[in-house]
Order: C-alpha cells, then sequence, then structure tokens
C-alpha cells in the first residue's frame, strides 16, 4: 500500500487528534480507577477523614510488649531482616527518650521517662515534607491523611529520606527478597497477602492501608489490645468522638519536633488522667 | 569539526586510552553496584548521600562557572576573553555530563530514570534541577559548537544564537541555587537548612570553576601551540581572589549564626566535621586539610605580587581546587547527616567499587573535555593571528 503525501497529512492529523483525545479519555477513566499502590476497600473498610495514632508508653511494661508490635508489623510487611545498621529496613522501633524527641531531655528529668523506650514509625504529617520533594510523585498524601509510596514508580533517589525530619524511611540497599550470609532467607516468613518489594527502592509504614481497607485495625494496634489496652490507639483526629481525640483532649500528649511544622499525625502520652476533662461536645 | 578531534599525537591518544581504561574498569564496578545494589557503597541508613551526590555537587558548581567568561566577554565587552571563553563553555558540558553519570550512578531503580518525566512534579527542586541541568547542556552545546565553527571558517557567528548567548548567564546561576535548594529547604536538616546555601554555592563554584580554568589553560598553553594568553589568565586569577574570598566570608558567617546563637542542633554538624562528635572524627582531618589549603590559597592569590607569578598561581589554584572539592564534594553532603534524626552518630566512607566508579566518572569527564578541547585547540591554531568577533 503507498500513500500520498496528502493521506499521509491527513493520516497524521487524526492519529494526532486521537492521541491527544485518548489521553482525555484514559484520565476521565483514571476518575474511577485505583490511586497508585492502593488497595481496594471493601464494604467493612475503615473509614476516617485523618487517621491518627495514640502512643501511651505507660502501658508498655516489658520488652516483649514492644517486640511482639514491631514483629507484628514486620512480618506483615514481609520487611527483611537485614541484621545490620547499614542496610537495615524498619518501619516501627523504640527509642530512649533523649533520642526520640532531641532536644527536649534534661539532665534532671525523672529516670522513668528518661529510660523509657518509646516506639517510633512514620507520622504521616499533614504537610509532609517527603511528598513535597519527591520527584516522580512516588510518595503521596491520600485523602485521609496516610502517606503512601508507589514501590513501582519510585526511582530510589532517597530524596525523601534527606527530607524526612524523623528518619522514618529506609532504603533497599540491597535485595530484600535474598538470602542472608547464611544462606537464610531475609524475609523470614513472606506473608504472601503482602507484596515484597525490590531492591533501590525506599520504603517505610503504611498504618496499614491494606488491613484498614478490610476493616481490620494496624497490625501494631492490634497485637498491642493483647496485651495492653490502650498503648496503641488508632482513629479518626477530625472525629471528635473518636478514642483518639478522646485522649489528646484529656492527657497531656506531645509530637515529635512538631515546631518544624509538619503537623505529625503520632502523638506521644506523657502525663494527665484517663479522660481527665470530657468535653461538653461528647 | 569533529574530525579534528580525530587526528593527534601520540601523547593525545595514549591520554584518551588511559582515560577509558578507567572508564572501564568503573563500567565493571558499575555493573556489580547495579546487581547488588546501592548495599555495595558506603551509604546506609542514615547517611543516605555521600560520594556521588557530593561529587555531583561539586561539579554543577564546575559547571555553572563558565558564566564567569561569558559576562565579562560578552556583557562588559572585555575582548581578552574572546579565545578562552570556548574553553569555560566546554568545561560546563564536561562537568554536566559528569553530574548526570553521577545521579545515575546514586539511584537505586535507574531504569525508572523517565518517570521523572513521566511524572513531572513542579513542587519537587530534584524535577527542576533535571530540567534546568538538561537545559545549561543544551545550551552550552549549542553556543560552544555554534561559535567555534564560525571562529573556525573566520566568520562572525549568525545573530540568533545572541539570545542562547544571554539567556545562558542567568541559567548558568539558576543550576547552582536549584542545586541549593535541594539542601537548603530541607526541615530537620539544620546544616543545611540556611538561607546563605545558595549564595555559598555560587562563591565556591565561582572560584572553584575559574581555578580549574586557569590549571587547564596553562595547560594548554604548555601542551599545545595555542596560547590562552598571559592577560586573561591574570584577569581570572582576580575573579578567583574575589569569589574565594566571598566563600570563606559566608563560611564564616555560617559559624557566627551556629555558635553565637548558641542552639545546639546548629553546631552539632560543625562539631563533627572539624572537632569530632560523641568520639567519632573521621572528615576532621580531611576538614582541616581543606580550611588550611583555603587559607594559603587565599593568602598567595591576595597579593598581587604572588598572583602575578603564573608558577605561584597555579600552585594557588590547585590548592583552592583541592579545598573547595574536599568542603562541598565530601563535607557539605555527610556533614548534613550527621548526627542523624535522633542525633547519633553514624559515619560514613566510600567504599572501593564507589570509589572506582567515581574516578570513571571523573575519567569520563576529562575524556569528553580532551576531546572538546582538542577541537577548540585545532581551531585556535589553525586561525593563530586571525583577530575574532562574536
Amino acid at each position: 500500500m503507498s500513500i500520498n503525501r496528502r493521506e499521509f497529512l491527513r493520516l497524521a492529523g487524526v492519529s494526532a487528534l486521537a492521541g491527544v483525545g485518548g489521553v482525555a479519555v484514559f484520565n476521565k477513566l483514571q476518575n474511577n480507577a485505583l490511586e497508585a499502590s492502593e488497595f481496594t476497600a471493601g464494604p467493612n473498610a475503615l473509614n476516617a477523614k485523618r487517621w491518627a495514632m495514640v502512643v501511651d508508653m505507660s502501658k508498655f511494661k516489658t520488652p516483649e510488649d514492644y517486640k511482639r508490635c514491631m514483629d507484628a508489623c514486620h512480618s506483615t510487611h514481609n520487611v527483611p531482616n537485614f541484621s545490620n545498621p547499614k542496610d537495615e529496613i524498619k518501619w516501627i522501633w523504640p527509642e530512649k527518650f533523649e533520642h526520640a524527641f532531641p532536644g527536649q531531655e534534661n539532665p534532671y528529668m525523672n529516670e522513668e521517662t528518661k529510660e523509657k523506650s518509646f516506639l517510633l514509625l512514620c507520622n504521616h504529617c499533614d504537610n509532609p515534607p517527603c511528598v513535597r520533594v519527591c520527584p516522580t510523585k512516588a510518595t503521596f498524601k491520600r485523602k485521609d491523611g496516610i502517606v503512601m509510596q508507589d514501590m513501582h514508580r519510585c526511582i530510589g533517589c532517597r530524596f525523601c529520606m534527606a527530607a524526612c525530619p524523623f528518619g522514618a524511611r529506609s532504603f533497599n540497599y540491597r535485595n530484600p527478597r535474598g538470602k542472608d550470609a547464611n544462606g537464610q532467607p531475609l524475609i523470614k516468613e513472606e506473608n504472601a497477602a503482602y507484596p515484597t518489594r525490590t531492591i533501590g527502592v525506599v520504603e517505610k509504614c503504611t498504618f496499614c492501608t491494606e488491613r484498614l481497607a478490610v476493616g481490620k485495625l494496624p497490625a501494631c494496634v492490634e497485637v498491642s489490645n493483647e496485651f495492653s489496652k490502650g498503648g496503641l490507639v488508632f482513629g479518626d483526629l477530625d472525629d471528635p468522638g473518636s478514642e483518639v481525640r478522646k485522649i489528646i483532649s484529656a492527657k497531656y500528649t506531645i509530637r515529635r519536633k512538631s515546631e518544624i511544622g509538619t503537623q505529625p499525625s503520632v502523638f506521644y502520652v506523657i502525663g494527665g488522667n484517663d479522660y481527665a476533662i470530657v468535653p461538653e461536645i461528647l | 569539526m569533529l574530525d579534528k578531534a580525530l587526528k593527534g599525537s601520540r601523547g593525545y591518544w595514549g591520554w584518551l586510552f588511559f582515560l577509558m581504561g578507567i572508564m572501564g574498569a568503573g563500567f565493571l564496578a558499575y555493573l556489580y553496584q547495579f546487581k547488588n545494589g546501592l548495599g555495595v557503597t558506603g551509604l546506609s541508613r542514615d547517611i543516605s548521600w555521600g560520594l556521588y551526590i557530593g561529587q555531583f555537587t561539586f561539579l554543577v558548581g564546575v559547571a555553572a562557572s563558565a558564566v564567569m567568561l561569558v559576562i565579562p566577554y560578552y556583557l562588559h565587552d572585555y575582548k581578552k576573553f574572546g579565545k578562552i571563553v570556548i574553553l569555560g563553555e566546554f568545561l560546563a558540558i564536561s562537568a554536566v555530563i559528569m553530574c548526570m553519570l553521577f545521579i545515575m550512578a546514586d539511584m537505586g531503580q535507574p531504569m525508572r530514570v523517565m518517570n521523572i518525566f513521566l511524572h513531572p512534579t513542579l513542587n519537587s527542586v530534584l524535577f527542576w534541577d533535571t530540567v534546568v541541568l538538561n537545559g545549561y547542556l543544551f545550551l552550552n552545546i549549542i553556543i560552544g559548537w555554534i561559535t567555534l565553527e564560525s571562529d573556525s571558517k573566520g566568520i562572525k557567528p549568525p545573530q540568533w544564537i545572541k539570545p542562547f548567548i544571554y539567556l545562558s548567564v542567568p541559567w548558568a546561576v539558576s543550576i547552582h541555587t536549584v542545586t541549593a535548594f535541594i539542601y537548603a529547604g530541607l526541615p530537620g536538616r539544620h546544616f543545611w537548612l540556611s538561607a546563605i546555601m545558595a549564595a555559598r554555592f555560587l562563591a565556591s563554584a565561582f572560584a572553584g570553576g575559574p581555578a580549574l580554568l586557569i590549571i587547564l589553560a596553562l595547560l594548554v598553553r604548555k601542551l599545545t601551540k595555542f596560547d590562552p594568553g598571559k592577560e586573561p589568565i591574570q584577569a581570572l586569577g582576580k575573579i578567583v581572589t574575589y569569589a574565594m574570598f566571598a566563600n570563606v566570608f559566608f563560611l564564616g558567617l555560617e559559624f557566627f549564626t551556629a555558635f553565637y546563637s548558641g542552639i545546639p542542633a546548629h553546631q552539632h554538624s560543625f562539631h563533627y566535621l572539624y572537632a569530632g562528635l560523641d568520639g567519632y572524627n573521621k572528615l576532621v582531618p580531611l576538614m582541616w586539610t581543606s580550611s588550611i589549603l583555603a587559607v594559603v590559597s587565599l593568602f598567595l592569590l591576595i597579593f598581587p605580587s604572588f598572583r602575578k607569578k603564573e608558577g605561584v598561581l597555579a600552585f594557588a589554584c590547585v590548592s583552592l581546587f583541592i579545598s573547595l572539592w574536599i568542603d562541598k564534594g565530601f563535607g557539605l553532603v555527610i556533614g548534613g547527616f550527621v548526627p542523624n534524626m535522633f542525633e547519633r552518630v553514624t559515619e560514613y566512607w566510600p567504599t572501593i567499587p564507589e570509589t572506582i566508579i567515581t574516578l570513571a566518572v571523573w575519567a569520563t569527564g576529562f575524556f569528553v573535555l580532551t576531546v572538546l578541547y582538542k577541537i577548540a585547540v585545532t581551531v585556535r591554531e589553525e586561525t593563530a593571528g586571525i583577530e575574532i568577533e562574536h
């Protein structure tokens, strides 16, 4: 088949229009499509305007309590164990007061607070610097406040790691699906219900979006309820009747590095009584 | 004009093959890194950027420094720079190519690099840096090539190139400003969170880049029949002196703010770099080397009687270049990560594969630079004695 110049131009014009139109149609379809790297919400899905967590360390008594929360998270999400701090990947972990809240410590503070370990995780900030700096929108904020990460889009530039003021992000410096020096798999027991990651991408806590989508609480919260009611509380910060709001309005809570304006969604209970002042609106 | 790069002396080819040897070694090291991940480098959860990003940052400055020749020549009609502007533009091309290679070497998923353009993110400084660096590369290739081609034919460059030349002036400033913004806009990184960061970057760029140009110009004179001239080299020497003075002054301002305010978080990185923190002091000898070399070079540059001796000038420029390379290509990036977000100290040192890859990127840069300079110098040799006019 041969085409003359006029036909060629016409074809080219039509193709160009189809190209532009195609993009428009595709964008329209996207309204109903999932955002990158999300789970389809089921009929029992938990929803919120802004998810938040309250961490009350007084409810954690033994090192075993901390370990159970970490293990629950890391095994659910196939977090590999590289057994060295250099390549380490962690989503939730304990730090002493002076490392969790640097600058807040003083030499005379009570031993208990000083020696207490605080569970740290991604703060799911209202104003997240990691989202601001990502050059590909691989990390983004959902409408419910959760800061998510698309593992298939991440180019591994690690700008988000430099930007996060909370050291919440880990990079897959080595293949997480591989084996350690002794031939043991880095992911001890793979959870087939959750994806493993590829080498060279950044990951962090997701507030268990995949569990919220099927009506379950985050893994760490669920397991903490087994040994300490109220150690980790999860709920909607926007709802005045939610458990998290009740605690925050009744007790003295602090957030990590609140002075830099990222507005973390994780609150730490430092003192006060249970529901000391119950707001009238309840 | 490319054919001019294909005819050269034994030394020329020997040098190119030497560079290719390093590039080959670096390629193998990169394959190793590509397969095993960035875990083969010294990078860690706490120090997530290191030598690669440091070199990138430093070389953006070298690239931007071409403007120190363009401004006097095209905006102030300083005719003496006429024959060497091309050396600055070609240096910029090779520096930008090195920058891009260092970014690629640092990426965890280099095959996905096009995601930057598939999902353009206007709020990301890194997106803008990609845009301005590519633009700057394009500008310097087109300006350098068109003006040199005209010179080789003994004619004036076409009028349409002028807007590109004028555009390259603010563009050069933009590449280094945007690169500084990568650092200066991060909450929680006190060492980088400084309003003077971009100004400091520009000052060090306008000192380090022209210092390298002086060394290169002296080499060109020694190795070829083209003499860049005594006066342009002295003029560059003055530029280096002023810029270096500004750079050291800006660094002093950082010290003042950190230590007079007495805010511990602002002092930690300085402590780590110059004295050690919590018993960790791997970078201290390097940073003091940088400081001493800075003082030595500045002393030699400030007095015209020293600066006018080309041997002394060359020595001062080498000292200055090494000083800035340590300060900006290494200390600045690592210092920002120490202490980490939990006020703990993790140290960093490049590994052997990382070092080989770094050397290979520099070798690639010098390869491109050698070929481009060969072309430029051959044109100058062939048209010796003819006045050029742009």
